[in-house]
């Protein structure tokens, strides 16, 4: 098995409320990502596909078809958006770095059809990322 | 909110880098001057040196609905503080750390003290430690549960 990762990166706003809390609630748990008018991040994304490579072409998925998913699932719905009002996907959640990811996953999952998606990695800087993996056998993690 | 989870659903974790400066040497009391000369090469220096270090830690949990995250990163970044950059930055490894008096502290060993450090973190589950020596060298240590690494 080979693992291939592409990397593209996209610019999108968000902010974290909870309706459910009371503003200072609100306040308390997301800190200053509960600016209302909300804030932007340069976010990074890595999609790692695991498969074997092709005995003619020698690839594990064309990295054309990879791109254009990720262009059509990716960039389309969230670069230059506000996560909150304009990814139906993300409604009623609280955008954070691990939701977003697990949106991204079940977008690409489905579209990959040559090799597996094994992981998708999601960069909010450069210090924080989430990781989204198949659930394994292992009970812990589960979302 | 919404859960977001759907059947069949995926494996989260939430990765968080800091950073830290330490000093170290690599000596070890068990072999002769000559092997360590031999053996760790400049980094026997006697004085030792230091390194930028930058240490990755992967938790996993479950996303709560309310807040959307795994663990509150206020929470994990108060923990890693306490228990790992606080006595380690800005120390000498061998000098100031107890668990280095002994142990020789390769980049190895310091990644197993930190998750040893790190594994009761209350507020989810902690899966492995990265840390970069430098640009050049990294190194992974996910306890006794090897599959970490899988995912």
């Amino acid at each position: 098995m080979v693992l291939l990762t592409r990397k593209i990166e996209f610019a999108a706003s968000h902010l974290y409320n909870n309706p459910d809390l009371s503003p200072e609630e609100n306040r308390r748990v997301f800190g200053k990502c509960n600016n209302p008018h909300g804030h932007g991040h340069n976010y990074t994304l890595e999609v790692t596909v695991a498969g074997d490579p092709d005995p003619v072409t020698g690839m594990v998925l064309d990295l054309k078809d990879l791109k254009e998913i990720l262009e059509r699932e990716v960039m389309q719905r969230m670069d230059h958006r506000f996560l909150n009002y304009e990814v139906p996907e993300l409604a009623g959640q609280i955008p954070t770095c691990e939701n977003i990811a697990r949106v991204i996953w079940n977008l690409l999952d489905p579209k990959i059809k040559q090799g597996r998606l094994h992981r998708v990695r999601l960069y909010e800087t450069p210090d924080l990322f989430a990781d989204c993996y198949r659930n394994g056998a292992e009970g812990a993690g589960l979302s | 909110m919404r859960s977001g989870a759907q059947k069949g659903g995926v494996k989260i974790e939430l990765g968080r880098r800091y950073r830290f400066a330490a000093s170290h040497r690599l000596h070890s009391a068990e072999l002769s001057e000559e092997e360590n000369g031999r053996i760790y090469g400049k980094c026997n220096n006697p004085y030792g040196h230091g390194h930028n270090y930058i240490l990755e830690v992967l938790v996993s949990g479950k996303v709560d609905p309310p807040t959307g995250m795994i663990a509150n990163l206020a929470d994990l970044d108060g923990f890693v503080e306490r228990e790992v950059l606080e006595p380690f930055d800005h120390k000498s490894l061998n000098e100031d750390v107890e668990a280095f008096r002994d142990t020789v502290p390769t980049t190895e060993n310091l990644c197993i003290e930190i998750f040893r450090r790190l594994k009761s973190f209350p507020n989810a589950k902690l899966e492995r430690v990265r840390v970069q020596e430098t640009s050049n060298n990294s190194f992974e240590y996910a306890g006794d549960n090897p599959e970490a690494f899988e995912g």
